[in-house]
């Protein structure tokens, strides 16, 4: 019994259907373009960032939020593929299999990096034509993708833990949705974290979604003109902060998700 | 010495619901015990408990020699698993659905493409081998399920209401699969809510209800249970009822009761003597102006058995998914 050989099995059967349901990447591509696109027109000449008022530094100021949110929003895909399969009797047939227990919710969540993964370099592509540029170099760059992709595999382990734990599809859909919104809403993502109110700066400052933000726009060099940084400790030390919280979600949720996993009844 | 399938008064509760309530089996190696009950009637619930899928509250349960409760994963060996769903990946084609099944059986992968083909071969699917399940109609879906099942030849299979939801059509050639399988020496655990199904393919019958075993034995014991033969008669007028209740009550064996269904007006009597009793019974319906329009002599079917056992029918009419929810939880 091998858990890398049995996870990969199933990273492999869920890429299959990836392919075979090209759709459904699309609509993973098609919303955080949209985002861009609203907020970069429609929001960008109106939210000041650091002292800057400027459309092009808002856009960069931006784009890390939008990276962030892209692959935090995955995680809705392995709670809704969970619940879907449960519905359908495979977790059934996977739980029957001398096979190694995690494998089945490891094998989904690495597809899904995978899949996140692609939509980061199409995104990345479609921010470069719209003037997003980096200032760091490319190593620095490809740091700050790693640490956005450690983020959202570590949450799609919280997907993975609803998907378990709803009765159908279609609930773990909404419910894997629901808590996305206050996590990338109250957060320096969009905005300044400095200009909201101070209840919602303090959980905006130490929202782990917001160290992953920071971090990426130091490593981007994305931070705007005259930016103050908050004194919380994990804005001050984005990059170490990212990974401790990463690394803490994707153990705890992990370890809760693979004990539903076999107890599920 | 225990079958290859051994469970001592298995329980499982969800919630207040009792769902298993000390239920005891044994399965003699290369035989098939049919699991007949209602829905809810607790059949599922023993079958996931057997296969690993639920810990019950109490109680022991052997399956191939190894104990289900302390190495659930060396039974996962040596079983296969066909449930209510046909559960396959219905994105997947049929032949990666089986290579997959094969690789997770720890097959290496080009042992697990070699099987696949065989099982495609054998359950025709041969054809529709590189289309995605979803394509598959549903008995070719559930042809696809239990091949899955059977990728390492287990010694011991479960199967959940297999032909749940198929036409007679499909039902059929499932039970000459079923057939082809238990001859070549699998021993087989199979739930059904169709007595037909049961009196077909089992060599033993145990009649569940509310998690209890109410009966067991062969098809012709339970048969016996139940009482001989019976006379069915259908008269034409209304008014006839009462006085052919009279003439059959003259040939009730052992001066036995006549039942009457006044709407469809068909009266039944238990009877001895086969054929050259109803002979006789036609003839004095005839002498005294009983006009009839059905007559006939029965042996009871397991569906008499199941209401003389639980006192109200099998509840055949409902649907697979329903039948699931109750019992699954």
């Amino acid at each position: 019994m091998s858990t890398v050989n049995d996870s990969l099995v199933i990273a492999q059967r869920n890429l299959i259907r990836m392919r075979r349901i090209p759709e459904m990447v699309l609509f993973g591509l098609i919303q955080p373009i949209m985002f861009v696109v609203l907020f970069t027109y429609v929001f960008g000449g109106s939210i000041q960032v650091g002292s800057s008022l400027s459309s092009q530094d808002y856009r960069e100021f931006l784009m890390a939020g939008i990276f962030a949110q892209t692959v935090t929003f995955a995680t809705a895909g392995a709670g809704a593929g969970i619940a879907d399969d449960m519905h359908k009797g495979l977790i059934d047939r996977f739980r029957s299999l001398p096979m190694a227990r995690g494998a089945v919710l490891t094998g989904r969540t690495l597809a899904d990096l995978v899949q996140t993964a692609l939509t980061m370099v199409v995104l990345a592509v479609v921010a470069l034509l719209i003037g997003w540029r980096i200032h760091e170099g490319i190593g620095k760059a490809l740091a700050a993708f790693g640490l956005l992709l450690l983020l959202g595999y570590a949450f799609s382990w919280i997907g993975a833990l609803i998907g378990l734990s709803v009765r159908t599809p279609e609930a773990a859909t909404s419910g894997g949705l629901i808590w996305l919104f206050p996590l990338t809403f109250i957060s320096n993502a969009f905005v300044d974290s400095n200009n909201l109110p101070t209840f919602f700066r303090h959980i905006a400052e130490w929202n782990p979604f917001s160290t992953t933000v920071q971090a990426c726009r130091e490593l981007f060099g994305n931070l705007p003109p005259g930016f103050k940084t908050p004194d919380a400790w994990p804005m001050q030390h984005p990059i170490i902060a990212s990974i401790l919280w990463s690394v803490l979600i994707l153990l705890v949720f992990r370890t809760l998700a693979v004990r539903k996993y076999r107890s599920t009844s | 010495m225990p079958g290859a399938i051994y469970a001592e008064g298995l329980v499982k509760h969800f919630g207040d619901v009792k769902a298993l309530d000390g239920v005891d089996l044994d399965v003699p190696e290369g035989t098939v015990l049919g699991l007949l009950g209602p829905n809810g009637a607790g059949k599922t619930t023993a079958v996931r408990c057997l296969t690993t899928l639920l810990t019950p509250d109490s109680g022991k349960a052997v399956v191939a020699g190894i104990d289900v409760l302390k190495h659930p994963n060396e039974v996962r060996r040596s079983i296969g698993l066909s449930g209510q769903f046909a559960a396959v990946d219905e994105y997947l084609t049929g032949r990666e659905n089986l290579q997959m099944v094969g690789q997770l059986y720890q097959m290496n992968a080009k042992a697990a493409k070699k099987r696949a083909v065989e099982l495609l071969e054998q359950f025709n699917l041969a054809d529709a081998a590189d289309r995605p399940s979803k394509t598959y109609s549903g008995g070719m879906r559930r042809r696809l399920d239990l091949a899955a099942a059977l990728v390492v030849k287990p010694p011991v299979m479960f199967m959940d209401e297999p032909t749940t939801g198929l036409d007679p059509r499909n039902r059929q050639q499932l039970w000459e699969v079923i057939k082809d399988l238990v001859s070549g020496g699998t021993t087989l655990l199979l739930t059904t809510q169709y007595l037909e199904e049961a009196d077909h393919l089992a060599h033993d019958i145990c009649v569940i209800d509310q998690g209890r075993v109410i009966a067991r034995g062969t098809s012709d014991q339970l048969k016996a249970q139940t009482g001989g033969e019976r006379v069915e008669v259908v008269v034409h007028e209304r008014e006839h009822i009462d006085l052919a209740d009279q003439v059959l009550h003259g040939f009730a064996k052992g001066g036995g009761a006549t039942s009457v269904e006044q709407h469809t007006r068909k009266l039944t009597v238990p009877v001895t003597g086969g054929a050259k009793l109803l002979a006789e019974v036609i003839r004095e319906l005839d002498a005294r102006g009983i006009e009839i329009d059905d007559i006939g002599l029965r042996r009871p079917t397991l569906d008499d058995v199941f209401i003389s056992l639980t006192g109200h029918a099998a509840e055949t009419g409902a649907t697979p998914g329903d039948a699931d929810k109750e019992d699954a939880k």
